[in-house]
């Protein structure tokens, strides 16, 4: 940052720090710090959660995780089609899944597939199944607006050459459409993996064995097995070593994907 | 010119209608170009000359009037006195048979200049990859871009992206080449180099229908100069003819102002 210039600006800045400091200083002196340690910290309790939530809580968090975007994904890519297709009621279909799924609490999602939906079809299957469904029917309204958004962004032009060349409309969408829509909506599609890693908490609902648990369940049940919220923070800790990588591809992806597009405007837009 | 007055038209216009809601583009347009002719429309924008030229190769629909390339109906079928519209898969299948060039190039910026030449040939033909590589490196020699076969279009000038759209147009052996406004988008040192490869084209005895502004081309390479304006053919004739004596009052006051 620059240096203020007006002596002014420089009184205003020296306030902002002496503010900031006070602060921290009231903070230090009122705070219990025994009791935070003992609260936050606890050797015993963060000794207490290891190997298990790594080998088991954060193993099932990326596992369910990766299972709802394995589901949700490629879910998405149809409702998205559905969406553009010609024929109308698919379009209202596609439409009425993403208001839907869009609108209802993730939760409710988790409940209706854990409890009602094995009730009423006399179905039975295992937690993973139910959130593998759960995540990626929620995950699917997401990610198919995202990938409509990607492919009503490639240029038009792109869709007249492939025409020119006499490619069907399948072929121009395998070689040409989706391809680049794919570099418009990677860092957006990154976000999401994100919220799925973050939903896949809501498995709780489900009543889990403890070789179930993912991070957050560990983290709760740590709670009163230590009378800490220490195992709180190391889940929280887990999240983080997933979700901050990836939030910094995402704007990596992002960062490449503005000049790729801006090169794609430049090579293909129609002023005319 | 090679016209020869018994062959079959490479391209016939009968009375060509276009509307976009209540907007007239084209009123009714008849044309012929011959085989091995190369035609360039002029005209102000908004004459409808690149509508026109998009209705060639049905990436505009026909709303009145017939078209046909190579003695086949564009985008339709008739039976008897009805005409039915093809399927998709059928206009594609035509479509590969005309080749076009765009103003803003439009080259796939996801694949290299070889990429962009072999993917229809690959994809659309099915021509193995190994043989469309080597039409596909001759081509890129025939437009002087053999050592550019791996570059990127943003790593290419307008003018080296223009020669592999010409190029990537070729793959396709097409019998007919549509450019419109071919260099307009190209910064004026760049036009040689495009025009220089579609002159050798039209020695090669192509097809060709051009919208351009390139009034030295149009004398020089083009066997039939068309002035459009307001949805019609206002004149049309041999290049040195309409452009050293305009006919037309509106074909006068156009290229009064152009050249």
């Amino acid at each position: 940052m620059s240096a203020p210039k007006t002596p002014r600006a420089r009184a205003i800045r020296a306030v902002q720090y002496l503010v900031l400091l006070a602060a921290i200083l009231v903070l230090a002196l009122l705070a219990d710090w025994r009791q935070i340690g003992v609260t936050f910290f606890d050797p015993v309790a963060i000794a207490g959660q290891f190997p298990g939530v790594l080998s088991t809580a954060l193993v099932n968090t990326i596992f369910y995780t990766v299972l709802g975007f394995a589901f949700g994904f490629p879910l998405g890519l149809i409702i998205a089609l559905m969406r553009m297709s010609q024929v109308a009621p698919y379009r209202w279909l596609a439409t009425a899944y993403v208001e839907v799924f869009r609108g209802v609490p993730t939760l409710l999602v988790f409940i209706a597939l854990g409890y009602g939906v094995p009730i009423a079809f006399n179905a039975r299957y295992d937690n993973w199944f139910a959130v593998m469904l759960a995540l990626g029917l929620v995950g699917a309204a997401y990610t198919s607006e995202t990938i409509r958004a990607g492919i009503t962004g490639v240029p038009q032009g792109q869709v007249e050459a492939a025409d020119s060349l006499g490619m069907t409309r399948p072929q121009a969408y395998r070689t040409v459409i989706i391809p680049q829509a794919f570099r418009i909506v990677l860092p957006p599609l990154t976000n999401e993996l994100i919220l799925l890693a973050k939903d896949s908490s809501l498995v709780y609902a489900l009543g889990l064995t403890i070789d179930e648990y993912e991070l957050t369940k560990w983290g709760q049940v740590g709670l009163t097995e230590f009378k800490s919220l220490t195992s709180v923070i190391v889940a929280g800790l887990c999240y983080l070593v997933l979700t901050i990588p990836l939030g910094y591809l995402s704007r990596y992806l992002e960062r490449r994907g503005t000049v790729a597009a801006s090169r794609v405007r430049k090579n293909t837009a129609n002023p005319a | 010119m090679s016209e020869q007055p018994t062959q079959e038209p490479m391209v016939r216009a009968e009375g060509v209608c276009k509307h976009y809601g209540r907007l007239e583009v084209l009123k009714g347009i008849d044309l012929e170009v011959a085989p091995r002719e190369v035609m360039c429309v002029i005209g102000p924008s908004g004459s409808g000359k690149s509508t026109f030229l998009r209705c060639i190769n049905h990436l505009e629909k026909v709303n009145a009037g017939k078209l046909w390339v190579d003695g086949e109906l564009v985008g339709y079928r008739q039976h008897g006195d009805k005409l039915h519209e093809l399927r998709e898969h059928e206009v594609a299948e035509k479509r590969r048979e005309i080749g076009m060039v765009f103003q803003r190039f439009n080259l796939f910026p996801h694949m290299t200049a070889l990429g962009n030449v072999i993917e229809a040939p690959v994809q659309v033909k099915g021509i193995p990859k190994a043989e469309a590589k080597q039409q596909g490196e001759d081509l890129l020699t025939r437009v002087g871009l053999a050592d550019k076969a791996d570059a990127y279009p943003n790593q290419l000038s307008g003018g080296q992206q223009q020669r592999v759209a010409i190029a990537r147009a070729l793959a396709m052996k097409p019998k007919l080449m549509l450019f419109d406004e071919p260099t307009s988008a190209l910064d004026p040192e760049l036009v040689g180099e495009v025009l220089a490869v579609m002159r050798g084209l039209a020695e090669d005895g192509m097809t060709m229908v051009l919208v351009t502004h390139e009034m030295g081309f149009a004398r020089e390479v083009g066997d039939s100069l068309v002035f459009m304006d307001g949805g019609v053919v206002v004149e049309k004739g041999k290049p040195r003819d309409v452009i050293s004596n305009p006919q037309h009052e509106r074909t006068q006051s156009f290229l009064a102002k152009v050249l």
